[in-house]
């Protein structure tokens, strides 16, 4: 007996709905479909099962948390090189003198690898040497929302699959009784929360179902998922087996494969009325997890997200996604981006080492970044516009080089100058590391062998895999 | 969802065992050729390797690939049938692989003279050898199942018709009425008499309207960053009325594209122009003018392509199509036909032109008048008691703060002197009565003008400059300035000079040499009414598309519909056909020879539209609120859903009264988060254009359809209902609820079901009020007193149940 069709007999054993007679009527579709398989079989051996990628939304200053640059530093408030900056895009300082910014904190070698931070990272910094900073990522959208939008589905245009969407659509899940793609969101304290869009984990033109479900940290966990006032657990099962039993019955009649789909479906719905309540009860976790993550249980915070997104890998999610807003520093960005590091670095470090502790992390990919980076020109003499041409990002997790950076930007911080990333390469290195080979992992849409990692050429980042 | 690729093949199968004798260019040599070799071997020159092209004859014979009759000759052969890695076609690197029976295909068809064939959609429409006034949709699928000795279901029974048509047509369920005398008329015309009635229904422009909006992408909000309200539902409405009135879809296209300059424009014409207003826009500040500009341009060639052409000239914004004859520089011609829409590239677009109807703005005209008259005659008044505001100053007393200060001042600016003025006519008794008629006719003034909807337009101005933008690089200005023209593979003779106009664009797409737009119109009511479309991509008739299932039937539609472009005899004729009548119940037979129904040996079955899901169950309760058209509102959405959207940040406010029950086409639609309920199943975004939605089966679908507090009401009413007017007892009210809900009385099995679950959920609620209590007050819905909670409470949830029945949200 399958699992699902255990779960449906033991539920029934008071109100006898006939399990038997449902089991049959699921039969082989069901053992078929239980595990949500995916699309694809592998294209070599995979080197982790799941993603775990932390977006910090609103672009956050690669110059004062991971690219250092004294040069910025000596021309402080100096022009900066119209060589540099002449028919660039540009943002919020269209037609404003360009005036270069100090960065605003000192950095420090973290590690035995003396990887180089922002002082402002202790607690990341005590697992400096698990993770590999990149610093010459590019990519091709100067404002927040179509920035998002290439950075999660590869291109600016609307209506394609995010990836995770693709991932899940290609590998499926191992998750029982939860989406395969799980988003949460928190926000920062700073008052600079940019909006995001549903847009971002949207499935495109790929089936619903591999669609990122946002997990809230209000309300109901996933939307309508309480049962109404005045139905019990007990009633609500009463309800749904009567309702299976009279989609069984008509199937008889109309002979509809799409009733069977459906009968799973609702059981799916009902243990999800169960399981999601349990997966987001925190107070199942020890009291010194809570507080290495810096968090008092489910308050929304990033803190809690991180502690989630454990749970969620725990329990077979294959794409978690985090967006931690509250980055988009055009003005006071000493203070705010203060603020903003203060909120992940605890919980950062938190995750790498209870991934660890749960034998996890080899298996995880983490990303840690945001849709782009910010400008070494000043804006309004204490913040930074958006900026496309380089920042940093880092990684760490299964197959990937731990205390180790790759890739520069100029002497400015401007352009990604040496072992440039594209946000395409970022994505080609990721499917690698699941297994699937970018090239081939493909959708007819349009007439067009449409790809996560588009149609100009790219590549896996080999350098920053172990 | 299969892979098209898989469904491709499936086709292909099914045409193969038919047809083995004949090979078709088009059919079965083309798609080969499409999606391995034109990449490369295509009409995109910049990417064309080895100076061959495989897309055209004439080449591809000069360069030896294909030597008619000689597939031992043909390079093409020899290099598909390679095992050297560095020689064989496709290349490795392409990750595209010809299957065995591909390569013998090409042989074969190679050996057989490799006779070309232009692309059918490209093709003028052709009258069919049996293009007679007399033949009709049966005709043509009869003839077709024929070759596989296969006939049509038998006609579906009448409740399913009803149903069928019901939803089809209205979007809407029938009501039992409706359902028995449907089954009751005997006489031979019963059937075209319902299609006449539904069809009159202003339901019927509901219902159309949401395929069209889907496709124009309509939505309440910009879209892009904080995703700002915009006003718009004046155009949705317009819509519901075009296919009410059964405008004929050539002026339809017409109003849309370019009612702004048609000679004395009406107001509706205007409001049709709106459709150049629908694309997303942003207010994100720090965007640049120029690259947004380029954006919309961009938009606007892509929705044009995909509404009116059905092909995907989207992919000519960086490259000269791969696979259609279509150019870069077509591609931005045709953006320039919309330089002239004026509009801010970044920020606010304001609220749109009034609408006031003649009739409208004369009563304006009267109501100023009023106010005027009303100030005069104050002011006439007043004007006596103005000496006497010297005395008054000396003496007045208990003034607001803010006057005595002025009093005391020793001099006084104009503001102050007019302040104190003001406040001194205020007070003065004799001309109270004068106050209050100014103010009467003030807001009588104002309520009326707030009544006059507002809407974005198109308005033409100045056309912007359009450039050819290399690889798509709105930063790049060195490419060739562009006039506005239409691809130029089509023949066109509908421009004007100096500068071509929109209103030329939409007479080219409705010339009747344009072979695109009736085929790609005609194939998505098609969908409508069988549930896939002749052609299966409904997004793509070009070469990477699927070929129709039957290419003469949609050409003799398509002729047809030319001739007056009448959409409601269109739908008419479909769904007065036996094809579309036949029961939609599997046979064994077709299960292996036709998986995918394409020849439409029976009927197909699917699940009905977000919208339509939502109608349904209003509907049967009784909560529906049938008004046709108004703005945009907002029924039960869960708090904070909106939480990521800001600038500014906002909370959905739930609508009360009439707002709460209105058809789901109605509800706000906000592009970065759609209503939840409407996308678990499946409404788009309406970010882009959408030619088919999903039709998934969600365990989310299960969530709402239980938990989300507009079914959950819906039950309460739909109980309260079986109650009143069911009958005393159980069985006559389970009675009730299947007929209303599912247009039939349940069987024995059923029945009994329900009465199991009406005993328990009876006894349950009885043991415990507060529990019944609680779910009673579940919605806006005031809580009958009449009724005792348990019973009520009961009902709810047996209504409930039958509100969650797959046969309820399906369409049979």
């Amino acid at each position: 007996m399958s699992l699902l069709q255990r779960r449906v007999f033991l539920s029934q054993t008071t109100r006898g709905v006939g399990a038997l007679a449902l089991a049959n009527l699921l039969g082989p579709q069901l053992a078929a479909a239980e595990k949500s398989k995916g699309t694809l079989s592998y294209h070599h051996k995979p080197r982790i099962e799941r993603v775990i990628w932390l977006v910090m939304a609103g672009g956050p200053s690669h110059l004062e948390t991971f690219d250092y640059k004294p040069k910025l530093a000596a021309m402080d408030g100096q022009p900066m090189p119209e060589s540099i900056t002449k028919g660039q895009p540009i943002a919020q300082l269209q037609g404003q003198k360009l005036k270069c910014l100090a960065p605003q904190y000192k950095f420090k070698k973290f590690g035995k690898s003396g990887q180089e931070m922002c002082e402002l990272f202790p607690h990341l910094g005590e697992v400096a040497d698990d993770i590999c900073i990149i610093r010459s990522l590019h990519t091709e959208a100067i404002n927040h929302d179509p920035a998002h939008t290439f950075i999660n589905t590869g291109t600016t245009i609307s209506g394609r699959p995010s990836m995770g969407s693709w991932i899940t659509y290609g590998l499926g899940s191992e998750a029982k009784d939860l989406p395969g793609f799980v988003v949460l969101t928190s926000q920062g304290r700073g008052g600079q929360n940019q909006p995001i869009s549903s847009r971002q984990w949207h499935s495109g033109f790929l089936p619903s179902r591999f669609q990122g479900v946002n997990l809230r940290g209000k309300g109901d966990p996933v939307l309508y998922l309480s049962s109404p006032n005045g139905v019990s657990r007990e009633q609500q099962r009463d309800a749904v087996s009567t309702i299976q039993k009279l989609n069984q019955l008509h199937n008889g009649v109309v002979d509809d494969p799409e009733i069977a789909t459906r009968i799973q479906q609702y059981e799916l719905a009902f243990q999800m009325q169960a399981s999601v309540p349990g997966l987001m009860d925190l107070k199942q976790e020890d009291k010194k997890t809570l507080e290495m993550y810096g968090t008092q249980g489910a308050d929304g915070t990033f803190g809690a997200n991180c502690l989630l997104a454990r749970r969620l890998a725990e329990r077979g999610v294959r794409f978690i996604q985090l967006y931690h807003r509250d980055w988009d520093h055009h003005g006071g960005i000493k203070r705010d981006i203060q603020l903003k590091i203060e909120e992940v670095d605890r919980p950062l470090m938190a995750l790498i080492r209870d991934l660890k502790a749960k034998g996890l992390f080899d298996s995880t990919l983490i990303v840690w970044g945001g849709e782009f980076g910010r400008t070494p020109m000043s804006q309004g003499g204490s913040g930074r516009d958006h900026h496309m041409k380089g920042f940093s990002m880092w990684l760490a997790g299964g197959g990937i080089k731990g205390g180790f950076s790759y890739g520069n930007t100029d002497e400015f911080g401007y352009n990604a100058a040496e072992n440039v990333v594209s946000v395409h390469d970022l994505h080609a290195t990721m499917l690698h590391l699941l297994g699937i080979d970018h090239e081939r992992f493909s959708v007819k849409f349009q007439g067009l062998d449409a790809k996560l990692s588009g149609v100009e050429p790219c590549r896996v980042v080999r350098e920053v895999l172990a | 969802m299969i892979p098209r690729s898989v469904l491709l093949l499936l086709g292909l199968l099914v045409c193969h065992s038919v047809q083995a004798d004949e090979l078709s260019y088009n059919r079965d040599i083309r798609p080969i050729l499409s999606d391995n070799c034109f990449a490369c071997h295509g009409p995109d020159k910049n990417q064309r390797k080895a100076r061959l092209r495989l897309d055209d004859r004439d080449v591809a014979l000069d360069r030896k690939a294909i030597v008619p009759g000689k597939p031992g000759e043909s390079k093409l052969v020899a290099r598909i049938t390679s095992t050297d890695t560095d020689k064989v076609m496709p290349p490795p690197e392409a990750h595209k692989k010809l299957t065995l029976s591909q390569k013998k295909l090409l042989e074969r068809w190679i050996a057989e003279g490799a006779k070309y064939e232009p692309h059918w959609a490209y093709i003028p429409l052709k009258p069919s050898a049996v293009n007679k006034p007399q033949a009709t949709i049966d005709h043509f699928i009869q003839e077709r199942l024929a070759k596989e000795k296969l006939a049509l279901s038998p006609e579906a029974d009448r409740v399913t018709l009803i149903r069928r048509l019901s939803f089809d047509l209205t979007g809407l369920p029938p009501t039992w009425a409706e359902v028995q005398d449907f089954v009751k008329d005997s006489s031979p015309n019963a059937y075209e008499k319902l299609v006449d009635r539904l069809m009159a229904k202003p339901q019927y422009g509901e219902r159309m309207a949401v395929f069209w909006l889907d496709l124009v992408r309509y939505a309440d909000s910009i879209g892009y960053h904080s995703d700002n309200p915009m006003t718009v539902w004046p155009y949705r409405d317009y819509v519901i009325r075009s296919f009410n009135s059964n405008k004929p879809f050539d002026t339809f296209t017409i109003e849309q594209l370019a009612g702004d300059l048609l000679p004395n424009a009406t107001l509706d014409q205007k409001v049709g122009s709106a459709y150049n207003r629908l694309l997303q826009t942003t207010q994100e500040g720090g965007s640049q003018a120029k690259e947004y500009e380029a954006k919309y341009a961009t938009d606007r060639v892509r929705n044009v392509g995909s509404v009116w052409m059905g092909v995907t000239l989207g992919c000519c914004q960086c490259h000269d199509h791969k696979y259609d004859p279509f150019l870069t520089k077509d591609f931005y011609s045709m953006a320039a036909f919309f330089a002239d829409v004026q509009e801010p590239a970044v920020g606010d677009r304001g609220p749109g032109t009034k609408l006031a109807t003649p009739e409208q703005e004369a009563e304006l005209k009267a109501l100023d008048a009023a106010v005027a008259e009303a100030k005069k005659a104050l002011a006439a008044e007043e004007a006596k008691f103005l000496p006497k505001q010297a005395e008054w100053e000396k003496s007045a007393k208990n003034l607001p703060k803010n006057i005595e200060a002025i009093l005391k001042l020793e001099k006084r600016n104009p503001k102050q002197t007019n302040d104190l003025k003001a406040y001194y006519l205020s007070r003065i008794p004799e001309t109270k009565a004068l106050r209050e008629t100014l103010a009467k006719h003030e807001a009588a003034r104002n309520t009326f003008a707030t009544k006059i909807p507002s809407c974005l337009i198109t308005q033409s101005g100045n056309p912007r400059i359009v450039r050819i933008l290399p690889r798509g690089d709105w930063l790049n200005e060195t490419g060739e300035i562009v006039q506005p023209a239409t691809p130029k593979v089509f023949i066109s003779t509908t421009m004007t000079q100096p500068r071509a106009t929109r209103l030329d664009l939409a007479k080219w797409l409705l010339a009747k040499e344009n072979p695109l737009t009736a085929r790609v119109f005609v194939n998505r009511v098609w969908k409508l009414a069988f549930g896939a479309g002749l052609v299966r991509t409904l997004d793509d008739v070009g070469m990477q598309g699927e070929a129709p299932t039957h290419p003469e039937l949609l050409d003799h539609l398509a002729l047809g519909f030319q001739n007056g472009w009448d959409v409601k005899k269109l739908v008419k004729q479909m769904v007065m056909s036996q094809a579309y009548r036949q029961s939609s119940k599997p046979r064994p037979e077709l299960q292996e020879r036709d998986p995918e129904n394409r020849l439409l040996a029976r009927q197909n079955r699917f699940r009905l539209d977000a919208e339509f899901v939502r109608d349904t169950a209003l509907s049967v309760s009784g909560l529906l609120v049938s008004k046709i058209g108004g703005p945009s509102v907002k029924p039960y959405q869960p708090a904070g859903y909106w939480s990521a959207l800001n600038f500014p940040a906002r909370e959905w406010q739930n609508d009360s009264g009439d707002g709460l029950y209105r058809r789901g086409m109605y509800t706000h639609w906000q592009r970065s988060f759609l209503q939840p309920s409407l996308l678990a199943f499946d409404a788009p975004s309406r970010e882009e254009c959408t030619t088919e939605r999903a039709r998934s089966n969600l365990p989310q679908q299960a969530l709402v359809l239980l938990n989300d507090a507009t079914y959950v009401e819906a039950a309460r009413a739909f109980g309260e209902r079986a109650i009143r007017d069911g009958g005393k007892s159980s069985a006559e009210r389970v009675a009730f609820l299947y007929q209303q809900a599912l247009s039939r009385s349940p069987t024995a099995e059923e029945a009994k079901v329900l009465a199991e679950y009406v005993a328990e959920q009876a006894k349950l609620y009885t043991a415990n009020e507060a529990d019944a209590k609680a779910l009673l007050t579940i919605g806006a819905k005031p809580v009958p007193k009449d009724l005792p909670a348990s019973e009520l409470a009961t009902w709810t949830a047996t209504a409930r149940v039958v509100l969650n029945l797959h046969e309820f949200i399906t369409r049979n």
